[in-house]
């Protein structure tokens, strides 16, 4: 071989990692054939009856809400509407979410801009875990939804909510800056609902 | 403006190095027997006239008695390009020789076609699963090959 | 007493920030020196050409658009062209020209993210890359006008274009035309002498000549390192051979030639633009073509000069109207084939430079 070295091996066993990656990807498909259900209630007629929002979740809503953290884990085309979202023209820092932070750990936020396979599901799991409670998920674009265009697929899977519990849906195929604002803007009101009186009682 | 050779003309000269290697020769491309695979695109790569040293693409197709191996050659010298065929017969395990030596280009392109049609390439270093996961069963664009989900 | 040290292995997990979409390295590290890298990559593999052998050749462009999603238009021509050299379509002039404009437009666009990211990960935080997304706003308003998107156009039919453009397009782009050469003078001015960046990405990650053409590499990675292909010049399509513009290449073959590369390249198409509104011609822009396109049984191979590369499309048609094979060569793929030769040898910091001056785009390598 005149050029480069092509045939050396690894210090580590590719073929063991390789297969306990396979394995986790196999199980969890096994167990997401179901859709997750939404995880708050929105428009649950008796909570709303039974629940007097104080000022103290007032206050803590608005903290919450007004600066929402995102977690960097974008696959695909949704993620340069995403950053032309965070970009000049559609400035999202003016609601205080320019920060895309690459460690979960310090991440509330996930939007998920981008097709997701069966192979990166465990990933995005895994991820979603870390994230600390309280934390909430736009599902942005038709691939996020439903599988969108590659619906059918033999390695997509059909929407986000086959592994984690999705708060928002945002449509369009990407959709634009002002679409994704608005679903920001909802989940803003959404958060704006919760109760830690609630919270303690699910628990 | 490249000039796409004719399979013809290349068939003459192989026909004295290489004698029974050659299948079909058409205007567009040329079909060579798949044990005749690798000394043939040696000769293509290191004869000076041809010095095809650059390879664009490699591609399988499945009809269904056969896996067609389409290798398609540029030369940056002369600016002209060829297109080369070979066949592997067999749906259990069709073996193609690897040009990985020549080209190393065709790396990931060899375990491309691996990994989605099954033909599996000899002397290939790092012959693996290169889209899809390690317990991922059958390959997915062949023609037989219907998804559950 | 010497030290004694052991190889360590990390992940360069498929979510970093740096990594320009879901892309995997295992990197073996003697302290902070690279030993050994093996690429992983998959996690966006959709069936793309599975998909398309289910679809009829018009409802194939949307998919294509979804190949390389920084650069639709060229995604686009690319695939057209394939089908019309199957098929034996002309295709008007009027039609040439738009996707010629189109297509420059595209690379301009392209070049900007590519730039830009790769200053941000050299360590530019923000600021190069937020300017180069105010003129990419200003591209994809002008793309805006002629067909509707901002990202995956699917304008370009087979025969033509989708539709013509309005009467305020012509205007805005030339505006456009005479105001970009100052901006990315602008850029010059403020990065080619820029110390911090010459001493990070002159002299890293040098990718020989031979080795270049060895491992298929095309596009700005093949001229950076000396050798003087472009598709555009070499196998003219479209109406390329009107034009007059130069093919800028590199000496070394290190990020920093990359980079200079592609800045001049914008420069070029800048100038092909303007030479495309002067010489626009009238008439129509889509040939009439069957609903349900049947073209006679037989292979193409169409490719066209991408901004990352060569981009090319293997059609098979069995004269039914939906392709019997369609396969993508794919620029991003090849380009990453000396990924481990590059890389071996720098550090990590530099790890992450490299990788992002090849700029690739998952959804081309993994389709």
């Amino acid at each position: 071989m005149e050029i480069g070295n092509i045939g050396e091996k690894y210090v580590y066993s590719e073929t063991e990692l390789d297969r306990a990656e396979g394995e986790a990807i196999e199980s969890l498909k096994a167990h997401s054939q179901q859709p997750i259900p939404d995880p708050d209630r929105w428009l649950d007629e008796e909570l709303r009856h039974n629940v007097l929002l104080t000022s103290v979740d007032a206050m803590l809503n608005w903290a919450r809400r007004s600066s929402l953290w995102t977690v960097l884990a974008f696959p695909a085309c949704c993620a340069f509407e995403l950053i032309a979202t965070a970009a000049s023209r559609y400035d999202i820092s003016r609601f205080g979410m320019e920060i895309l932070r690459a460690s979960p750990r310090q991440a509330d936020l996930m939007i998920t801009a981008g097709t997701l396979t069966w192979k990166m599901a465990p990933q995005i799991r895994r991820i979603y875990d870390q994230m600390a409670e309280p934390k909430w998920v736009i599902a942005m674009g038709a691939c996020a939804i439903s599988g969108g265009i590659f619906s059918g697929s033999y390695s997509v899977v059909p929407g986000y909510n086959r592994i984690i519990p999705v708060d928002v849906y945002v449509p369009g195929c990407p959709p634009r800056p002002e679409a994704l604002l608005y679903g920001i803007k909802m989940l803003h009101d959404k958060i704006s609902k919760r109760s830690i009186v609630e919270k303690s009682k699910q628990k | 403006m490249t000039v796409t050779l004719s399979g013809k003309e290349i068939a003459g000269q192989l026909e004295e190095q290489f004698p029974e290697s050659i299948v079909e020769s058409c205007p567009d491309s040329l079909l060579v027997k798949s044990e005749f695979l690798l000394p043939v695109a040696t000769f293509l790569k290191t004869t000076p006239g041809l010095d095809f040293g650059y390879l664009t693409s490699i591609t399988a197709v499945d009809y269904y008695d056969y896996f067609e191996v389409v290798y398609q050659l540029t030369s940056m010298k002369h600016n002209h390009s060829l297109v080369l065929k070979t066949r592997c017969y067999g749906r259990d395990n069709p073996t193609v020789t690897s040009v990985i030596g020549l080209w190393r280009g065709a790396e990931f392109q060899e375990r491309e076609i691996y990994d989605l049609m099954g033909i599996s390439f000899n002397g290939h270093p790092h012959l693996k699963h290169i889209f899809l996961w390690e317990s991922f069963q059958g390959h997915p664009l062949r023609k037989d090959y219907h998804s559950g989900a | 007493m010497a030290l004694k040290t052991e190889l360590f292995v990390i992940n360069f997990g498929p979510q970093h920030p740096s990594t320009h979409g879901v892309f995997r390295m295992r990197i073996t590290l003697d302290g902070e020196v690279v030993v050994d890298v093996e690429p992983v990559f998959g996690y966006l593999h959709r069936g793309i050409e599975k998909l398309a052998e289910g679809r009829t050749y018009t409802q194939n462009i949307p998919l294509t658009d979804r190949l390389d999603y920084v650069s639709s238009m060229t995604n686009n021509q690319a695939y057209v062209m394939a089908v019309e050299k199957l098929a034996g379509i002309p295709v008007p002039e009027r039609a040439e020209y738009l996707r010629v404009i189109m297509a420059e437009l595209q690379r301009i666009c392209n070049h900007l993210i590519a730039v830009g990211s790769f200053l941000n990960d050299c360590g530019a935080f923000m600021t190069p890359f937020l300017y180069m997304f105010r003129e990419r706003e200003k591209i994809i308003d002008l793309f805006e006008m002629a067909c509707g998107q901002r990202l995956t156009y699917n304008y370009m039919r087979v025969g033509g274009v989708s539709q013509d453009i309005p009467e305020e397009f012509l205007p805005a782009l030339d505006k456009f035309g005479r105001e970009m050469p100052g901006f990315i003078d602008e850029y010059d001015q403020l990065l080619a002498e820029n110390e911090i960046l010459l001493a990070r990405a002159k002299g890293v990650g040098i990718l020989p000549k031979e080795l270049a053409i060895n491992i298929s590499a095309s596009g700005p990675v093949l001229r950076g390192s000396g050798i003087k292909w472009d598709i555009r010049k070499a196998d003219p399509y479209s109406v390329y051979d009107r034009f007059e513009f130069d093919i800028p290449t590199g000496s070394v073959g290190d990020c920093y030639d990359r980079y200079q590369v592609r800045i001049q390249e914008m420069r070029q198409s800048v100038r092909i633009i303007k030479q495309a509104m002067e010489q626009l011609p009238e008439g129509e822009v889509l040939t009439e073509v069957p609903r349900r396109l049947r073209p006679p049984a037989g292979e193409a191979y169409g490719h066209i000069e991408a901004p990352k590369g060569e981009l090319g499309f293997y059609l098979v048609s069995d004269n039914s109207d939906t392709p019997y094979r369609f396969h993508v060569r794919a620029p991003s793929l090849l380009n990453l084939t000396a990924l481990q030769d590059m890389i071996v040898g720098w550090k990590v910091a530099d790890a992450i430079i490299i990788f992002g001056s090849i700029d690739i785009c998952l959804g081309e390598v993994d389709r």
